[in-house]
Order: structure tokens, then sequence, then C-alpha cells
């Protein structure tokens, strides 16, 4: 085969899902605005992923600012620069490893879990029903996922920034001999409104990313068990990418360089 | 064809899914009142024409008319009122897991109509009694059914609505042949009861012997076929006899690979 054809080939299919995903996600994000909201659905799916994931997001969050710690502690001791460990830290964790883990932690569990439930109900054709039912799946479906994703990752986010410099708090007062209340102090003066609200907006686009990619993937997944399979991983992975790729971007606009 | 003005009416359906051809031009009408059962071995296209006529699957090409209107020519919000008008059973029940019994089947009144949860129960508690269910089955879940509970808790939602047009995909798939009977009877009974116009799809003869006014045989994207439910036995046509009769020997040849 000729294979700049072959490139032509994959670069086309791309480009067409991720148009596919692009109108698609627009039509979840807004098709509850011509009612009806189903108010339920969304606090539904706003409990399950916001409150369930706060354990695996949490203990996420410690351990990760735990071990920055000691990494920041180690490196910055080179420079004789220890002292800037909770500035250091607390930047880092507001902006970039707080949304990030929050939202990669809450890909794997909630992206997967959306494109496995849809698409367990597109196979055995519980989709279909509820359109005859005179119920639009978007509406019903999709719309309360994303909204409540979007609007549930900004508060994970939160708890995971406070719990990431918790951590880094405990190694560097009980292994650091760091003095706490001057730990805390620096933090306080040094970090801005605008390193957490960054962090903030961030989080929000990897919810409406992960949910977009969650309920894509399982709403249109087909051929019984193993379609749900792969519609489950596909759904992880293009969420994961999605984050990662959309974290750059961000942040790029977020330090105007 | 009678005098009747006919509720559905299909002319020229096509639909292909890349390159294999599904449904390769369907002409059919179905009189108001009417019950057509279309036979037909499993990948010729049954479950397809029935999602065309839904709206849930676009045709390539033809018409589909519901009371002479074309629904491809009117706008999404017209089409989903009139479809609104037809109750399906799907194959396998698809009864939603995450619901209890008669929210599934208030589901329409609740979500699709905005009805309150109170009379949208006693509604429901309505339809599970006119499929042979007690109250007590609706606050279960559809996973503590059995298959042929199922079923009729299905049948409810299909007919909760009032429909005007009732499809069945299968109903008797995967049924011992008691039940079958008990959801044959219901159907016919149901579809009376709302003086609905009926199409079902089967390859269950027995079934559709018993449910049809009229049978029709799709073979290879084609109606091939059609005539009195009485007649299908001695249709003179060499497909009908032997899907009819059940042979493996004939002009039918066993596709490969499923739709």
């Amino acid at each position: 085969m000729n294979p700049i054809a072959a490139v032509g080939r994959i670069a086309v299919s791309l480009l067409a899902e991720i148009g596919a995903i692009s109108i698609f996600a627009l039509r979840g994000a807004f098709a509850w605005a011509t009612g009806p909201f189903y108010t339920r659905e969304f606090l539904r799916a706003a409990h399950r992923i916001g409150f369930n994931s706060l354990p695996v997001v949490g203990l996420t969050a410690i351990f990760t600012g735990a071990a920055l710690a000691l990494n920041i502690y180690d490196g910055s001791a080179r420079f004789n620069a220890e002292t800037f460990l909770p500035q250091i830290l607390s930047v880092s964790i507001v902006r970039e490893l707080g949304p990030g883990f929050a939202a990669l932690m809450v890909a794997g569990r909630s992206s997967s879990g959306m494109a496995a439930e849809l698409g367990a109900m597109r196979v055995s054709d519980q989709i279909d029903a509820m359109s005859t039912l005179a119920v639009d799946p978007f509406k019903f479906l999709i719309s309360p996922r994303i909204l409540a994703t979007t609007i549930m990752l900004p508060f994970i986010v939160v708890a995971a920034d406070l719990i990431g410099i918790l951590g880094g708090w405990l190694v560097a007062v009980y292994a650091l001999d760091f003095e706490g209340a001057t730990y805390i102090r620096n933090i306080d003066q040094f970090l801005t409104n605008d390193d957490v609200i960054s962090g903030l907006i961030k989080a929000g686009v990897f919810g409406f990313l992960i949910s977009v990619m969650g309920c894509y993937y399982g709403y249109r997944s087909r051929g019984g068990a193993q379609g749900v399979g792969g519609a489950t991983r596909s759904a992880v992975v293009a969420s994961a990418v999605a984050i990662l790729a959309s974290n750059y971007v961000m942040t790029s606009l977020f330090v105007g360089l | 064809m009678t005098g009747a003005p006919s509720k559905i009416t299909i002319r020229g359906l096509r639909k292909s899914f890349g390159t294999k051809e599904v449904l390769r031009g369907i002409d059919l009408e179905i009189e108001k009142g009417g019950s057509l059962v279309i036979i037909g071995g499993s990948g010729t296209g049954k479950s397809v024409l029935l999602k065309c006529i839904l709206g849930l699957v676009a045709p390539d090409d033809g018409e589909i008319l519901i009371d002479g209107v074309n629904i491809q020519k009117i706008s999404s919000h017209e089409r989903m009122r009139r479809t609104r008008e037809i109750g399906m059973l799907f194959q396998g029940s698809a009864l939603f897991d995450s619901l209890k019994v008669w929210e599934n089947v208030a589901f329409r009144l609740i979500y699709g109509e905005g009805r309150a949860g109170r009379t949208a129960r006693a509604r429901a508690i309505d339809c599970l009694a006119q499929v042979g269910l007690p109250k007590e089955v609706g606050d279960l879940a559809p996973a503590e059914l059995s298959g042929g509970m199922q079923k009729r808790v299905a049948l409810a939602r299909a007919i909760a609505a009032d429909p005007k047009v009732l499809f069945f995909d299968e109903p008797t798939a995967g049924l011992d042949p008691i039940t079958a009977d008990v959801i044959n009877r219901l159907i016919i009974d149901r579809v009376k009861a709302l003086g609905a116009t009926a199409i079902s799809i089967t390859h269950d003869m027995h079934s559709a012997k018993r449910i049809a006014d009229e049978i029709a045989m799709l073979h290879e994207g084609r109606i091939i076929w059609r005539g009195p439910a009485s007649s299908v036995e001695a249709s003179g046509n060499p497909y009908v006899d032997q899907f009819v009769n059940g042979r493996a020997e004939g002009p039918i040849k066993m596709s490969i690979k499923n739709r």
C-alpha cells in the first residue's frame, strides 16, 4: 500500500473522529437548554462523580504532596534553596498537580464508568428504547453527566489542593524539621488567587473532557461485551490524552508564553 | 389491499451499512388496525426496518409515511410528536436496569411528559395489571424478574401511553413455549383493546400465525411475499415454504456475516 495514502487515511479518520466528538460534545452540553432539565439525574451524577471520587483523589493527593516535598527539598538543596519548599510545593500543586492528578483519577474512575454504563445501555437497546418513550437520551443521559462532571471537578480539585498541601506539610514538619506555622504563613503570603483560579479553570475543562469522552465512547459502542470493553478503554485513553494536551495549552495561556 | 386507509406506507426504502446493503427497496403498506408480521431469517434487516420507521436509523433512500405524512420531510420536533404514537417492544425487553419496574412502565409519563409521580405510578400499576402482573412487581428491579416477566413489563411499558401503533421485535425469542403463548395472547389482546396497528417481526412461525392478520416475508432486503396469515402454509413461494417448514435445503442460503 502507498505509505503516503496510509498516513493520509489515518489523518483523515483522526480528524473525522475529532469532528464527531466535537459535535457530540456541543449537543451534549446544550441539549438540556431546550428543556426539560432532569435535575435528579444531574444530582445523581454529581454525587457519584463528585462525592464518591473524594477518597481516591484524596489518597492520590496526599501521597503526591508528600513525595513532591521530598523531591523539592532534595533538588533545591543543591543550590541552598530548601527554605522555598512551601512556596514551590504549593504553587506546583494548585496550578498543576492538584488538577492534573485529580482529573486523571476521575478519568480512570468516571470516564470508564460512564462508557461502561452507557455502552451496556446501548447494546441492550435501552438507549433506543428511551427514544421510543419520548425521552431524548442526550437530555436524560448525556447532559446531566457532562454538566455534573464539569461543575464537580473544580470542587474535587479544591479538596485535592488542600490535601496535597497537607501531605507536603506533614513531610516537611515531621521529616524535614520545618516549623509548621511558618510553613503555612509562607504559603499564605506567596500564593495568589490567580494560581488557584487557573487550576480550577483547568479542572472545569478537564471535567468537561472526561465526561464527553466517557459519554461519547459509551453512547457509540457496538457489538456486545467486547464492544463495551473497547469503549471503556477508548474513553480512558482519550480522556487522559485530552487532559494532558489541554493542560499544556491552558498552562501556556495562563503563564502568557 | 382493502379500502381501509393505510396507517403506515413505505416506498422504496433503502439502507446500507458500509458496503452491506441491508434494505434494498422495501415497499409496504399497513392498513389501520391491521396486524402484519414480517418473517425472515436472522440478519435480513427486519430490525433495521423497524428502526427506520421509528426514526432511530436514517434511511438512505425512500419514503416512510405515517398517516400519509412523510416523516423525513417534517421538522424533528414534529417527527418526535408523530413517532410518539408508536410503542415498541424490544427483543431483549430493554428495561432500564437502574429503575424499578413501575418507573420503567411509567418512564414516558414521568420523564417524557412530566407527569407527577403519583398519577404515573397509578397508571403503571394499571398497565402492569393489563399484562397480568400484580402491583407488588412494581417495586422490584428488572433484574429480579425472569425473562418472561421482563417481557410482560416491557409490553406494559410499550402500551402505557396508549399508542396507535405497536412494534414487536421478536416478542417470543428466548421464551419457553408456554410463556411465549402467554405473550402472544397478551399481544393480541392489547392490540385489540387499543385498536392499534401492529407490526411484528419474528422467526417464530407459531407466534407469527397466532398474532398476524397478514404475513410478509423479508429476504435479502426485499419483501418477496405477502398474504393472509392463513395462506402462509400454501404460499406457493419456495422461499416462504422453506422458511415456514424450517428446512435447511432450499433457495435460501445461510449468510455468513451478521448485519
